[in-house]
């Protein structure tokens, strides 16, 4: 569904990205993990057509999308969330999920379609408030609410679970599970372990801008590497040692 | 608490949630609104009998014509042009153009005009938005244009230079001159609600509501599939076709124009102080922010004698004033409070 | 061809007129670039406040016959102490967090001060005329009147000193912290909203210095502000928005384009050519000649 070749990208001295290569397949759950600053949100940048590689291929469904403009990358079904949320500051949670709606549809047709999709993410009772009136949790589920109303092929969720806390982590969980199960990939990045074993099938762990492990939650979370990349150099070790 | 509805299920119009209801129903409620202002304006001339107050009403409609125009972009799309008068000037010109040099009726000139404003609407949003100009660079650079036109205006023979154009005094409904006061009145109520027709539109329609998402957040707008670039320079486009028509107007009432008049600086003043006045981004503000400083201006007049700089003057403290106190305008004033209540 | 032959030898007077007016763009445009740089806003009344400033020297010289330069020591600090007014209590309050509610504020001032002058002075052009106004001097072939030079020179000298003042001085280093960082300067416990009117003072105070080296060789009327408004964003955007060396030798470019515009393309026409170079840089190059592309 959606392969990454070598792609790398710098900002000034930095390798934000550099030359990560992955193949995420149809109708699984991918997630990417890393340290702070390891260089995932570029990474969905540059999936997501918003950063454009410096070097590599970035394939979607069979089609080379290098280069392609953000708006164009979403209208092929690549739709992302932002880390930090994006609202349309003076809308309300029904316009602005309706913006999400309204690609395939008519403008009345988006409305209500965008109230479906309300109710699913669990803001039903919320249409029309202003959605910077929302507390974060909400505006985490107007963020996810407004991408999947645009019924993506692949759903890029940029750290929805962040900020949130366990029983409305309880609440997201199945919905992003809900979400594959009606034909949606997803590729994620996320802090929350708990959920990333859970709902993952793969996982890419990120360090500096390198992958550095790649497998199921279970083996990548036993990987020295990772550990040490999360824990610094010799944590690894250290954990081994019997105590 | 929250029970994921199962999808697929579409909800019938009477189980809709209220805010469902209520957004399906703008563009209805903003047709008949419009319908009704339409009506009450145009029987306005069989109650307003003095030319004097005609004459007040037909500026404050075709100053609402040029606040919808400016509006369109700068409220529905969030990019303030201080340069609005590039389009009006091209439609003055090209009207008067093809009146004076080829002999056209003035009705080809207001729809040639509109297209060359329109044309020069999408070239302008073409080259600023494409290199990603924003803010106050976008202010700036339209007000180059403006001047730039200004100039070229002033310097070719075709425009008359500095000495500007005069159109033949012909009246008659196909040459858009009128003998009689509610002439203009009619011909200015008619451009008005073009102008609140389309800007109604635009509040309701699909195209409005992506303007209105790349107007509150660009990078949103554009992961959701919404080409920023394109609908920003379909905005400039209608607004500039829209101002463009303000211009002929203008030729048609004043019948002379000249490069300081139709390009210069107070054309795009007027266009941007209506909107703020009565509301950015609003169907109705230009309409109410029109009449409110055409009142202004006549009590100003009356309070101050006739001094034309006094009552401009006034306007930048209006203009100060709204953007300090009263940053939504006076329509939202009561909308506002009704909705949150 | 005759005509290549009579623009070569225009050549040169051009290009000392073009610098000696550019140097005074450049005065401008450094008030303008220091507003925007610790600010980041535009201010539009900028020409308009120029007029101000025009008027003033205009009167103090017809009415109390101070000589132009002389009125340094007055109008210079009358247009820092109505600076520092504007922006404390006008154009701060009006901003709620928006660039643009700055821009539509300083253009009403503008609107309300040039509708004021014309309601005052009436809309024609005054000049002034002092005894050395027809002085020339004969610079290798190119003649220029005496206070053309001398305005030459007091721009380039105001420079230096605003230059001195930003570099070693404990306001300036305030107001260079706050232009870089203002909550961090927040933090330390600079005074940033007085350190923002400063600044905004510090730009007029240009204006008026401007204003004193202009008029001997100039003229002032209610509109004589709307030429600079553009010409000094043109500077600024030329020599990147904030910096100082840009404004500097972007005034000097400018001067020297809108001279040789004037020669090739006539006058009129000749304006053109500084309002092309704003639009092109700014499409094309937004952090100017001189600055980093973001
Ligand atoms: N536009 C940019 N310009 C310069 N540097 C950038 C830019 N965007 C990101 N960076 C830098 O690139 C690196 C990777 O950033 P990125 O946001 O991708 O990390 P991340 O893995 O998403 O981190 P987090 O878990 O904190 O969200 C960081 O060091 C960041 O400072
Ligand atoms: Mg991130």
């Amino acid at each position: 569904m959606l392969e990454l070749k070598d792609v790398s990208k710098r900002f000034g001295g930095l390798a934000a990205v550099d030359s990560v290569s992955l193949v995420l397949q149809e109708g699984r759950i991918g997630a990417l993990i890393g340290p702070n600053g390891a260089g995932k949100t570029t990474c969905f940048g540059l999936m997501s057509g918003f950063i454009r590689p410096d070097q590599g291929q970035v394939v979607f469904c069979g089609r080379d999308i290098t280069g392609w403009p953000a708006h164009q990358v979403s209208r092929e079904g690549l739709v992302r969330t932002f880390q930090i949320v994006q609202p349309f500051t003076g809308q309300s949670v029904l316009e602005n999920i309706a913006v999400g709606a309204q690609r395939r549809r008519s403008r009345g047709a988006a409305i209500a379609f965008a109230a479906e999709v309300a109710a699913r993410v669990g803001l039903g009772e919320e249409l029309a408030k202003p959605a910077e009136s929302l507390p974060i949790a909400g505006r985490k589920r107007l963020e996810l609410a407004r991408a999947l109303a645009a019924e993506p092929r692949l759903l890029l969720l940029d750290e929805v679970l962040a900020g949130l806390n366990p029983a409305e982590i309880a609440e997201v969980v199945p919905l992003i599970e809900s979400i594959r199960a009606g034909g949606t990939t997803v590729l994620m990045i996320e802090h929350v372990m708990q959920a990333v074993m859970s709902l993952a099938d793969e996982v890419w762990v990120l360090a500096h801008g390198s992958l550095i492990a790649a497998g199921t939650p279970e083996a990548v979370t036993r990987d020295p590497a990772v550990i040490e990349a999360y824990l610094g150099p010799g944590a690894a070790a250290r954990l081994a040692q019997p105590t | 608490m929250h029970t994921p509805a199962p999808i697929g299920r579409t909800p019938a119009a009477a189980d809709a949630p209220p805010a469902v209801v209520h957004l399906l129903g703008g563009t209805r409620r903003s047709i008949r609104l419009l319908g009704l202002i339409g009506m009450a304006l145009a029987c306005a001339p069989l109650v307003v009998r003095s030319e004097f107050h005609l004459t007040f009403m037909t500026l404050a409609l075709y100053s609402t014509l040029l606040g919808s125009a400016w509006n369109i972009l700068g409220g529905f799309g969030g990019q303030y042009s201080f340069g609005h008068a590039v389009f009006f000037g091209l439609g003055a010109y090209t009207g008067a153009i093809l009146q004076v040099h080829a002999g056209l009726p003035a009705w080809t000139g207001l729809l040639a005009g509109s297209a060359i404003g329109g044309a020069a609407g999408a070239a302008l949003g073409a080259i600023s938005f494409r290199y990603g100009l924003r803010g106050s660079y976008f202010a700036l650079v339209t007000l180059a244009m403006a001047e730039v036109f200004r100039i070229i205006a002033n310097s070719v023979p075709f425009t008359g230079a500095g000495v500007g154009m005069m159109i033949e005094l012909r009246s008659g409904p196909a040459d858009l001159q009128f003998e009689s006061r509610q002439g203009y009145y009619y011909f200015a109520l008619a451009l008005a609600l073009v102008a609140l027709a389309v800007s109604s539109w635009v509040r309701h329609s699909r195209f409005g509501a992506a303007l209105a998402a790349v107007r509150d957040n660009e990078d949103a707008a554009r992961a959701l599939g919404i080409d920023a670039t394109r609908i920003k320079v379909a905005a400039t486009a209608l607004s500039g076709s829209l101002m463009a028509a303000g211009g002929v107007f203008y030729l048609q009432y004043f019948h002379y124009i000249d490069p300081m008049l139709v390009f210069g600086p107070a054309v795009s003043v007027e266009a941007l102080l209506g909107p703020i006045v009565g509301g950015l981004g609003t169907v109705l503000g230009p309409l109410i922010g029109a009449f409110a400083l055409a009142l202004v201006s006549q009590v100003a007049t009356q309070a101050l004698g006739q001094a034309p700089a006094l009552s401009m003057a006034l306007y930048g403290v209006i203009l100060i004033v709204m953007v300090t106190f009263l940053p939504r305008g006076l329509g939202r004033l009561r909308l506002r409070r009704g909705r949150h209540a | 061809m005759i005509d290549s032959a009579l623009i070569g030898a225009a050549l040169w007077p051009a290009l000392v007129n073009g610098l000696t007016m550019g140097a005074i763009y450049a005065l401008i445009a450094l008030g303008l670039t220091l507003i925007y740089g610790v600010l980041h806003i535009i201010n539009f009344a900028h020409g308009s406040l120029l007029m101000v400033a025009l008027y003033a020297v205009l009167v103090l010289f017809e009415r109390l016959g101070i000589d132009p330069y002389a009125a340094l020591v007055v109008v210079v600090p009358g247009m820092f102490g109505i600076g520092y007014v504007l922006q404390r209590f006008v154009i701060n309050p009006a901003r709620h967090g928006r660039d643009e509610n700055t821009l539509l504020v300083t253009l009403g001032l503008s609107i309300v001060i040039e509708n004021l002058a014309s309601h005052f002075f009436k809309t024609d052009t005054r000049q002034i005329e002092t005894a050395y106004t027809f002085m020339m001097v004969d610079l290798a072939g190119a003649v220029i009147s005496m206070p053309r030079l001398l305005a030459f020179a007091g721009a380039l000298a105001s420079c230096l000193a605003l230059a001195v003042l930003m570099r070693s001085t404990d306001l300036g280093r305030a107001i260079r912290a706050v232009a870089r960082e203002a909550q961090g300067a927040r933090v330390v416990g600079i005074d940033v909203d007085h350190v923002f009117a400063m600044s905004f003072a510090i730009g007029l105070a240009c204006l008026g210095a401007a204003a004193c080296f202009l008029l001997p060789t100039y003229y002032v009327s209610p509109q004589v502000g709307h030429g600079f408004v553009l010409i000094a964003f043109t500077v600024v955007v030329l020599g990147g928005m904030g910096s100082f060396t840009g404004s500097l030798v972007g005034g000097l470019l400018v001067g020297v384009i809108e001279s040789l515009g004037g020669l090739l393309l006539g006058e009129s026409l000749g304006q053109i050519g500084v309002f092309v170079i704003f639009i092109v840089i700014l499409l094309f190059r937004p952090a100017g000649l001189f600055g980093q592309r973001t």
